[in-house]
Formats: structure tokens, sequence, C-alpha cells
């Protein structure tokens, strides 16, 4: 039972990024394909930790894991706002 | 079935990797060459991992994509992205790549042949069956400290000499414009947690994957990150403290070894039962050398006040 829903878990994750990464590729500009990789890193590694940690019997993995995805969606959102930034400032200032 | 599932996951990353390393190579623009560079150090470090070799996984992440990333970031930010393409002869061309087909084959020769030597010594027995001598329980440690601590001596000063290249050709470069609040934000929690990693890094290299080159790596990348989100950061600078702790690695270890020198008459030759504090010792040394050395080359050159020493604490330039 728990191993299925981790299964589940997981693979709900991967549909994430494999929708993020079909966007990064597809989107016309640097903001929509910002949100599809930011959703990307966010709820579908968000998933993945999930089915990880059902299958993980250690508490302390547990921890770990769930610190892995903590710091990469900061990472994620900071980064995000910086590419944004970047895109928003350069386009002024071809200008 | 799970190996067929594990053969299509390995073919997948080798594959992707010899595609990362030849659009790396091939690309024009020197921008998404490093963008290119940086993909191939993370793919690289997941193979390091599926190979089972956790240290040397943990140094490329760090170390190959991360610290040699934002080096070449920064390196290209120096000029237009128009300036930098490559002027080679087609001799030229023709003259590397026939020495890297070389190197190729003498390499996979060199690996084959490795493997399957059938009689003789194998390298990884005798480092096992010597580890109990060594003063630590990492095998990795083991050779890189105490078996074979005169290749990591001649690193550092590698390491030094490229750095002093580096102070000698250039001042710093210009401070970049202020960042973003976001930036500085996440930089205020990042660094405590770098910091604290590094050190961890350092501790644990002793019996599990880890060391000084990972700890000083991770350290420096506090640094650049500091560097990043608070451009003026250097001005607060101790720098005859930063001169002290950027030779403090080799003299470290070039003492112990002289030390050793006179206790067991050779360089190096540690007495087993203080091995393990010495290689602590000069581990923390390096890692902090190492820290100074990278996050010296990242910020490209001398220092404000550098020659003089003199401390650069202005308000005016600044402000805001």
């Amino acid at each position: 039972m728990i191993d299925s829903l981790a299964v589940l878990a997981v693979f709900f994750g991967l549909f994430f990024f494999l929708s993020g990464s079909i966007g990064l590729l597809r989107l016309p500009d640097v903001f929509s394909r910002l949100h599809a990789l930011a959703k990307a890193d966010n709820i579908g590694l968000a998933f993945v930790t999930l089915g990880i940690i059902l299958l993980e019997p250690s508490l302390l993995n547990d921890i770990k894991l769930v610190i892995i995805w903590l710091l990469i969606m900061a990472a994620s959102a900071v980064s995000s706002h910086l590419v944004a930034r970047r895109a928003l400032r350069g386009e002024r200032d071809d200008d | 079935m799970i190996e067929i599932l594990w053969f299509l996951v390995d073919s997948m990353l080798v594959l992707l990797l010899l595609a990362l390393a030849w659009t790396t190579c091939s690309s024009r623009d020197v921008m998404r060459a490093v963008t290119l560079f940086i993909a191939m150090g993370l793919l690289l470090a997941i193979i390091w991992a599926r190979l089972k070799a956790p240290d040397l996984a943990l140094a490329e992440a760090i170390i190959g994509a991360g610290v040699s990333g934002a080096l070449l970031l920064s390196a290209i930010s120096d000029y237009p992205s128009t300036a930098i393409t490559s002027h080679r002869s087609p001799l030229m061309h023709g003259i590397i790549n026939t020495f890297t087909l070389a190197l190729t084959i003498l390499m996979s020769w060199a690996v084959w042949h490795g493997l399957n030597m059938s009689d003789g010594v194998r390298l990884s027995e005798q480092v096992s069956s010597q580890i109990p001598v060594s003063g630590v329980s990492n095998p990795v440690t083991a050779v890189l400290l105490n078996f074979r601590a005169y290749d990591t001596l001649l690193e550092l000063a590698v390491v030094l000499t490229a750095v002093l290249a580096v102070l000698i050709l250039n001042d710093k470069r210009a401070d970049s414009a202020a960042s973003s609040p976001l930036l500085r934000g996440m930089t205020r929690w990042l660094v405590p947690l770098l910091v604290v990693t590094s050190g961890y890094l350092l501790w644990v290299g002793a019996h599990a994957p880890g060391g000084a080159f990972q700890a000083g790596a991770m350290l420096a990348a506090a640094m650049i990150l500091l560097q990043l989100a608070y451009p003026s950061i250097h001005r607060g600078f101790n720098l005859y403290l930063l001169r002290v702790l950027l030779v403090a690695g080799i003299f470290t270890f070039v003492l112990v070894g002289l030390w050793m020198m006179s206790a067991n008459d050779d360089f190096l030759a540690y007495t087993p039962a203080w091995a393990g504090t010495l290689i602590l010792i000069i581990e923390t040394a390096a890692t902090i050398s190492i820290a100074a050395a990278l996050t010296l080359a990242y910020i490209g050159g001398r220092p404000t006040g550098w020659e003089t020493g003199d401390h650069v604490i202005t308000g005016k330039e600044d402000a805001g």
C-alpha cells in the first residue's frame, strides 16, 4: 500500500518535471518559461521527495530530504526572481 | 528487469555526458559554452555518484560545477560576448585534435589494461590493508592526506601559484551593481548554513566522504554568494589576515612534514598514533587556504589596498 502510494507520488512529481521541461522548450518568452520551470522545481520535487520519504524508514534521512527540498525551493524562487529581474532590466536597457 | 532499467539509465547518462561535452567544445558563443560546462559538471557528479564514488561526486558538484562555473562566469563578464571567439588556424586545430585523440586512445588503453590485469597487486587492496595505521577510516582521505600526502601538498602549491598569478595580473573587478533584496535575504540565511556544512565536510572527511577540498570550496561558495549579494563587502577584508590565510595550508603542511621528518627520518611520514590529529590540523589549514584562494580568484585580482595593506572603508562610494 505504502509502496504504491510512493510510486504514485514519484510519478506525479515526474509528470511536473516533464511538463516543466516541455514548457521550458515550447513557451515563447523568459517569464512564462520561468513560470513553467519553477513549477517543476517546487511541486515536482515536492512529490518526488514525498515518494522517497514514504519509502525511507529512517526519520533522520526524512528530515534531511525535507531540508533539501526547502533549500531547493528557496534557491529556485530567488534565482527565478533574479533571472526575471535581469530580463526586465535588459529589455529596458536595449531601448 | 531492474538490470535493464539501470542499463538504460547508465547509457542515457553516458550519452548525455558525451553530447554535453561535444556541444560545450563546439559552441561558438562563450556564454553558452560556460552554461553547458556547468550542466556537464552536474551530470558528471551524478555519474560519479552512480559509480559509487561519493567523494568525487561531492568534489565535482562543488568545485567542478559550482565554483568553477562561478569563476568562468565572472571571467567572461569582463568582456562583451562578441569579443571572445576562437581564432585558431586549421593547422592548430589539426594538431590539437591529433593530440586529444592520441591522449584518449592512451587513456582508454590504460583503463582497459588496468581492468584486465589478472595478477599483480591492486592498489585498492594495499590501501585497505594499511587503513588501520593511516589515522583515518575513509580510504580516500587516507590516500590524499597520508599515503600520497606529498601529491596533495603539491596540489595546494598549484592552487596558491594560480592565485598568485591572478593577483599579479589584475586589480579586482569593478564592483557590480547593487543586488536584489531577495538575494540579500537568502544570503543571510544561506551563508551560516554553508559555513556549518563546510565544517561538517571537513570533520566528516576522516571517516566518510568529505575533506579539505570540498570544505574549502563550500566556504568559497559562501564567500562568492556574499560577494554577489553585497558587492562592496571586500572592503571589509582584513588584508594582512587574508595573506596569512592564503598560505596557511601549505605552511602547516610543510611544517608538519618537517616535524615528522625530524621524528621519523622521512618527509611527511606520520607517527601512526598522531596521524589522525595531524591530518585534521593539515586539513583545517588547507580548507581555509583553499577558500581564501578561490575567493580571491573569483574577485579576479588584488582587493583594493592590497599593496599597502590599508583598509579602504569608505562611505562615499557605496552609499546606498
